[in-house]
């Protein structure tokens, strides 16, 4: 069973066609790659499977059952959760409550009012394993607002995988990163998403080819391959519309 | 159990009794001081002033659980104090009338009931918007629910209101609540009560996601909460602890009109918790006895003291944001570090160019008060017990010196209070402190 099936799903923003017509399967436990030019609807259709958005027509589902039209915490309880492009944490929240915050829902904690947050054991126990992988935890007491860019985007994949979802999507997490810090974001990558699924957005053909087992591209709000990295390189269509065709 | 073992567990139990007695350490000391407080001032206009502060502090906090946890704006809070206020006195109107034996001190219960049912009735319309949707919602509901108290004259009593008479119902160990006394120390025990309760809610998975859809309402969607739920319960929790507040003024009184349900309720709680700090759970505690001595004592001086009121909010809004809790926060570090001290000389400084600045802004206020209102009681008046005609000039040319001279002399002694900072702050980092 695929982790995520979409099909025929499209997105219209008033008359203009923004997604027309996704299929897109993504394998239970695959690490897949989404790539495309430009405005080619990459972030719009996170938009669409994570509940941002609600897709004009087209059906998505999330490990067999559909989920169309349904609010991001509906989805995000079925087991899917996502990080964002532009950074998206709570500035005035410590690095600690921020992965804090999302790790509680799935700890089963919900809304209680009458637990002291400061005492759960297991919730402490999981938010510093997470800070740990994400080398936050000497900043456990800083601002998230006042962490730098690199430490920010890192915070941020800590909020994606704090709740433990199976299916992780991830877009573009290492935008506007140094080269260093990219290699380093994208070996927290590879050992975050061991065991699960991941849908990923990138731009680095490097990192694209290095981590993903299987590779998605999208142009103009259409899926024109979907297949293995030796495949895709050597797909002609691909060439075509994205990589340029080759000398 | 070898020996070194049991030390070891003795010390840790008593390292547990420790940070016990150190987290409801707190709550004791402030229960001692409730109790000890009339002791000390004896007088029955400081039992009605506590009484009145013990009020304003379960309704500001009250009103902050929106605005400072979760980043709502409510112009019509007022809504569900007053609301719990007539609940309060149509029950004990009631319990009287059919002699039911329910005494005294539960009744602000009633209060607390009604605040949160008319919370999740309007909440669930209110609430489904956060920011400025939620903001102009809060005023639409808070205008209509004063002008019905207007029109619904059974229940809301119109323009007099409805009384009722706190000593007629059933009495335990023999208090009547006819005595201030016996009423603040009632006020005390709620205050302490909601006081807590409202703070532990702060600590809790709820009170952190509270935090959480203040920050960033998206992100808390995508971490499996419903942030308009999250707004919901808090909203309604709210609502409960301002019916509560509401209650106790109704005893208080012995009387709820429209005022209660108004604007100007709604207004004045929002200003007690800004002028606080909204950002500190201790903020809206200080906002309330401030706002409250200040309504007391500055009416007693001045009858314009609602336009000084203004001006220090205006003033809190563009200098101090964060309010005196904030204020006081900025200092801890530099306190810890034991160089606060040297601030001191500083600010006096400054503080005497402020009162200056005041005195002439202030003798202006009064002097043009008395020339627009008072026309037909001549031109004499006295400000500082100092009498004098506002018509001759000497006055107006006092006034303006004071107030151009203080304000140069104040904008002068800045540059000494940021120097002292900067020392200060160099003095602690020498010593190791991060500060």
């Amino acid at each position: 069973m695929s982790a995520i099936e979409l099909s025929g799903v499209t997105k219209n923003f008033g008359p203009t066609e923004i997604i027309r017509g996704v299929d897109l399967s993504v394998r239970d436990g695959e690490r897949h790659a989404m790539i495309g030019p430009n405005g080619a609807g990459k972030s719009t259709l996170f938009n669409l499977i994570s509940g941002r958005l609600t897709p004009t027509a087209g059906a998505i589902r999330l490990k067999g059952e559909e989920i169309t039209g349904l609010r991001p915490y509906e989805i995000n309880r079925r087991g899917l959760s996502r990080s964002f492009q532009v950074t998206n944490i709570f500035p005035r929240l410590s690095v600690w409550e921020n992965v804090r915050c999302a790790v509680l829902w799935s700890m089963g904690y919900k809304y209680s009012f009458w637990h002291n947050v400061d005492s759960l054991a297991d919730v402490a126990e999981r938010t510093e394993s997470i800070l740990r992988q994400i080398n936050l935890l000497e900043r456990r007491h800083f601002s998230a607002g006042v962490l730098t860019y690199a430490e920010q985007r890192a915070l941020e994949i800590g909020i994606t995988v704090g709740g433990g979802a199976e299916i992780i999507l991830l877009d573009e997490p290492t935008a506007g990163m140094s080269v260093a810090e990219a290699e380093h974001a994208v070996a927290l990558i590879r050992k975050l998403s061991e065991g699960r699924t991941l849908l990923i957005i990138e731009h680095d053909m490097s990192v694209v080819f290095n981590l993903a087992d299987r590779i998605s591209v999208l142009v103009y709000g259409k899926v024109i391959a979907s297949d293995e990295p030796a495949k895709i390189k050597a797909n002609q269509a691909v060439q075509e519309a994205y990589l340029g065709v080759a000398a | 159990m070898s020996e070194r073992a049991q030390t070891a567990s003795a010390q840790r139990s008593s390292g547990g009794l420790l940070a016990t007695a150190a987290r409801y350490g707190i709550w004791v000391v402030l229960a001692a001081l409730l109790l000890t407080l009339p002791r000390i001032f004896s007088s029955s206009f400081t039992f009605t002033m506590l009484s009145l502060m013990g009020i304003s502090i379960i309704f500001a906090l009250s009103y902050n659980m929106l605005l400072g946890q979760t980043g709502m704006l409510s112009f019509g809070h007022a809504v569900y104090y007053g609301l719990g206020g007539f609940l309060v006195v149509h029950a004990m109107n009631t319990v009287t009338k059919y002699s039911l034996p329910i005494p005294l001190p539960l009744m602000p219960l009633v209060g607390g009931v009604a605040g949160l049912f008319f919370g999740v009735v309007f909440g669930s319309v209110s609430t489904r918007r956060g920011g400025t949707a939620f903001a102009m919602i809060s005023l639409g509901l808070g205008e209509l629910v004063a002008s019905s108290a207007l029109i619904l004259r059974s229940f809301f009593g119109g323009e007099e209101g409805i009384t009722t008479n706190r000593t007629k119902l059933l009495r335990i160990f023999d208090w009547n609540f006819g005595s201030q006394i016996q009423i603040y120390y009632l006020i005390a025990f709620w205050c302490l009560v909601c006081v807590i309760a409202m703070y532990a809610l702060t600590r809790t998975p709820f009170g952190r996601m509270c935090n959480a859809v203040r920050e960033n309402f998206e992100r808390a969607e995508f971490v499996g909460y419903n942030s308009q739920l999250v707004r919901f319960f808090a909203f309604c929790l709210s609502g409960f602890f301002a019916g509560i507040a509401g209650g106790l003024a109704a005893i208080n009184f012995e009387i709820v009109n429209s005022g209660y349900v108004g604007a100007e309720q709604s207004g004045s709680v929002l200003l007690a918790a800004y002028i606080g700090g909204i950002g500190f759970f201790g903020g809206p505690i200080i906002g309330a006895i401030l706002v409250t001595w200040l309504q007391v004592m500055l009416s007693d001086i001045t009858e314009v003291w609602q336009l000084y009121f203004g001006l220090l909010f205006v003033g809190m809004v563009m200098f101090a944001p964060f309010g005196i809790s904030g204020l006081l926060m900025m200092h801890a570090p530099l306190w810890r570090a034991r160089v606060l001290w040297r601030l001191v000389p500083a600010y006096l400084l400054a503080l005497a160019a402020g009162l200056v600045m005041l005195t002439g802004a202030s003798l202006v206020i009064e002097m043009a008060y008395h020339l627009s209102t008072k026309a037909a009681d001549g031109p004499m008046m006295s400000f500082m017990r100092v009498a004098f005609s506002v018509h001759s000039l000497l006055p107006w040319l006092m006034a303006a010196v004071l107030l151009i001279g203080g304000y140069f002399f104040f904008r002068s002694s800045w540059p000494y209070v940021e120097g002292a900072w900067h020392d200060a702050l160099m003095k602690a980092r020498e010593r190791g402190s991060a500060v």
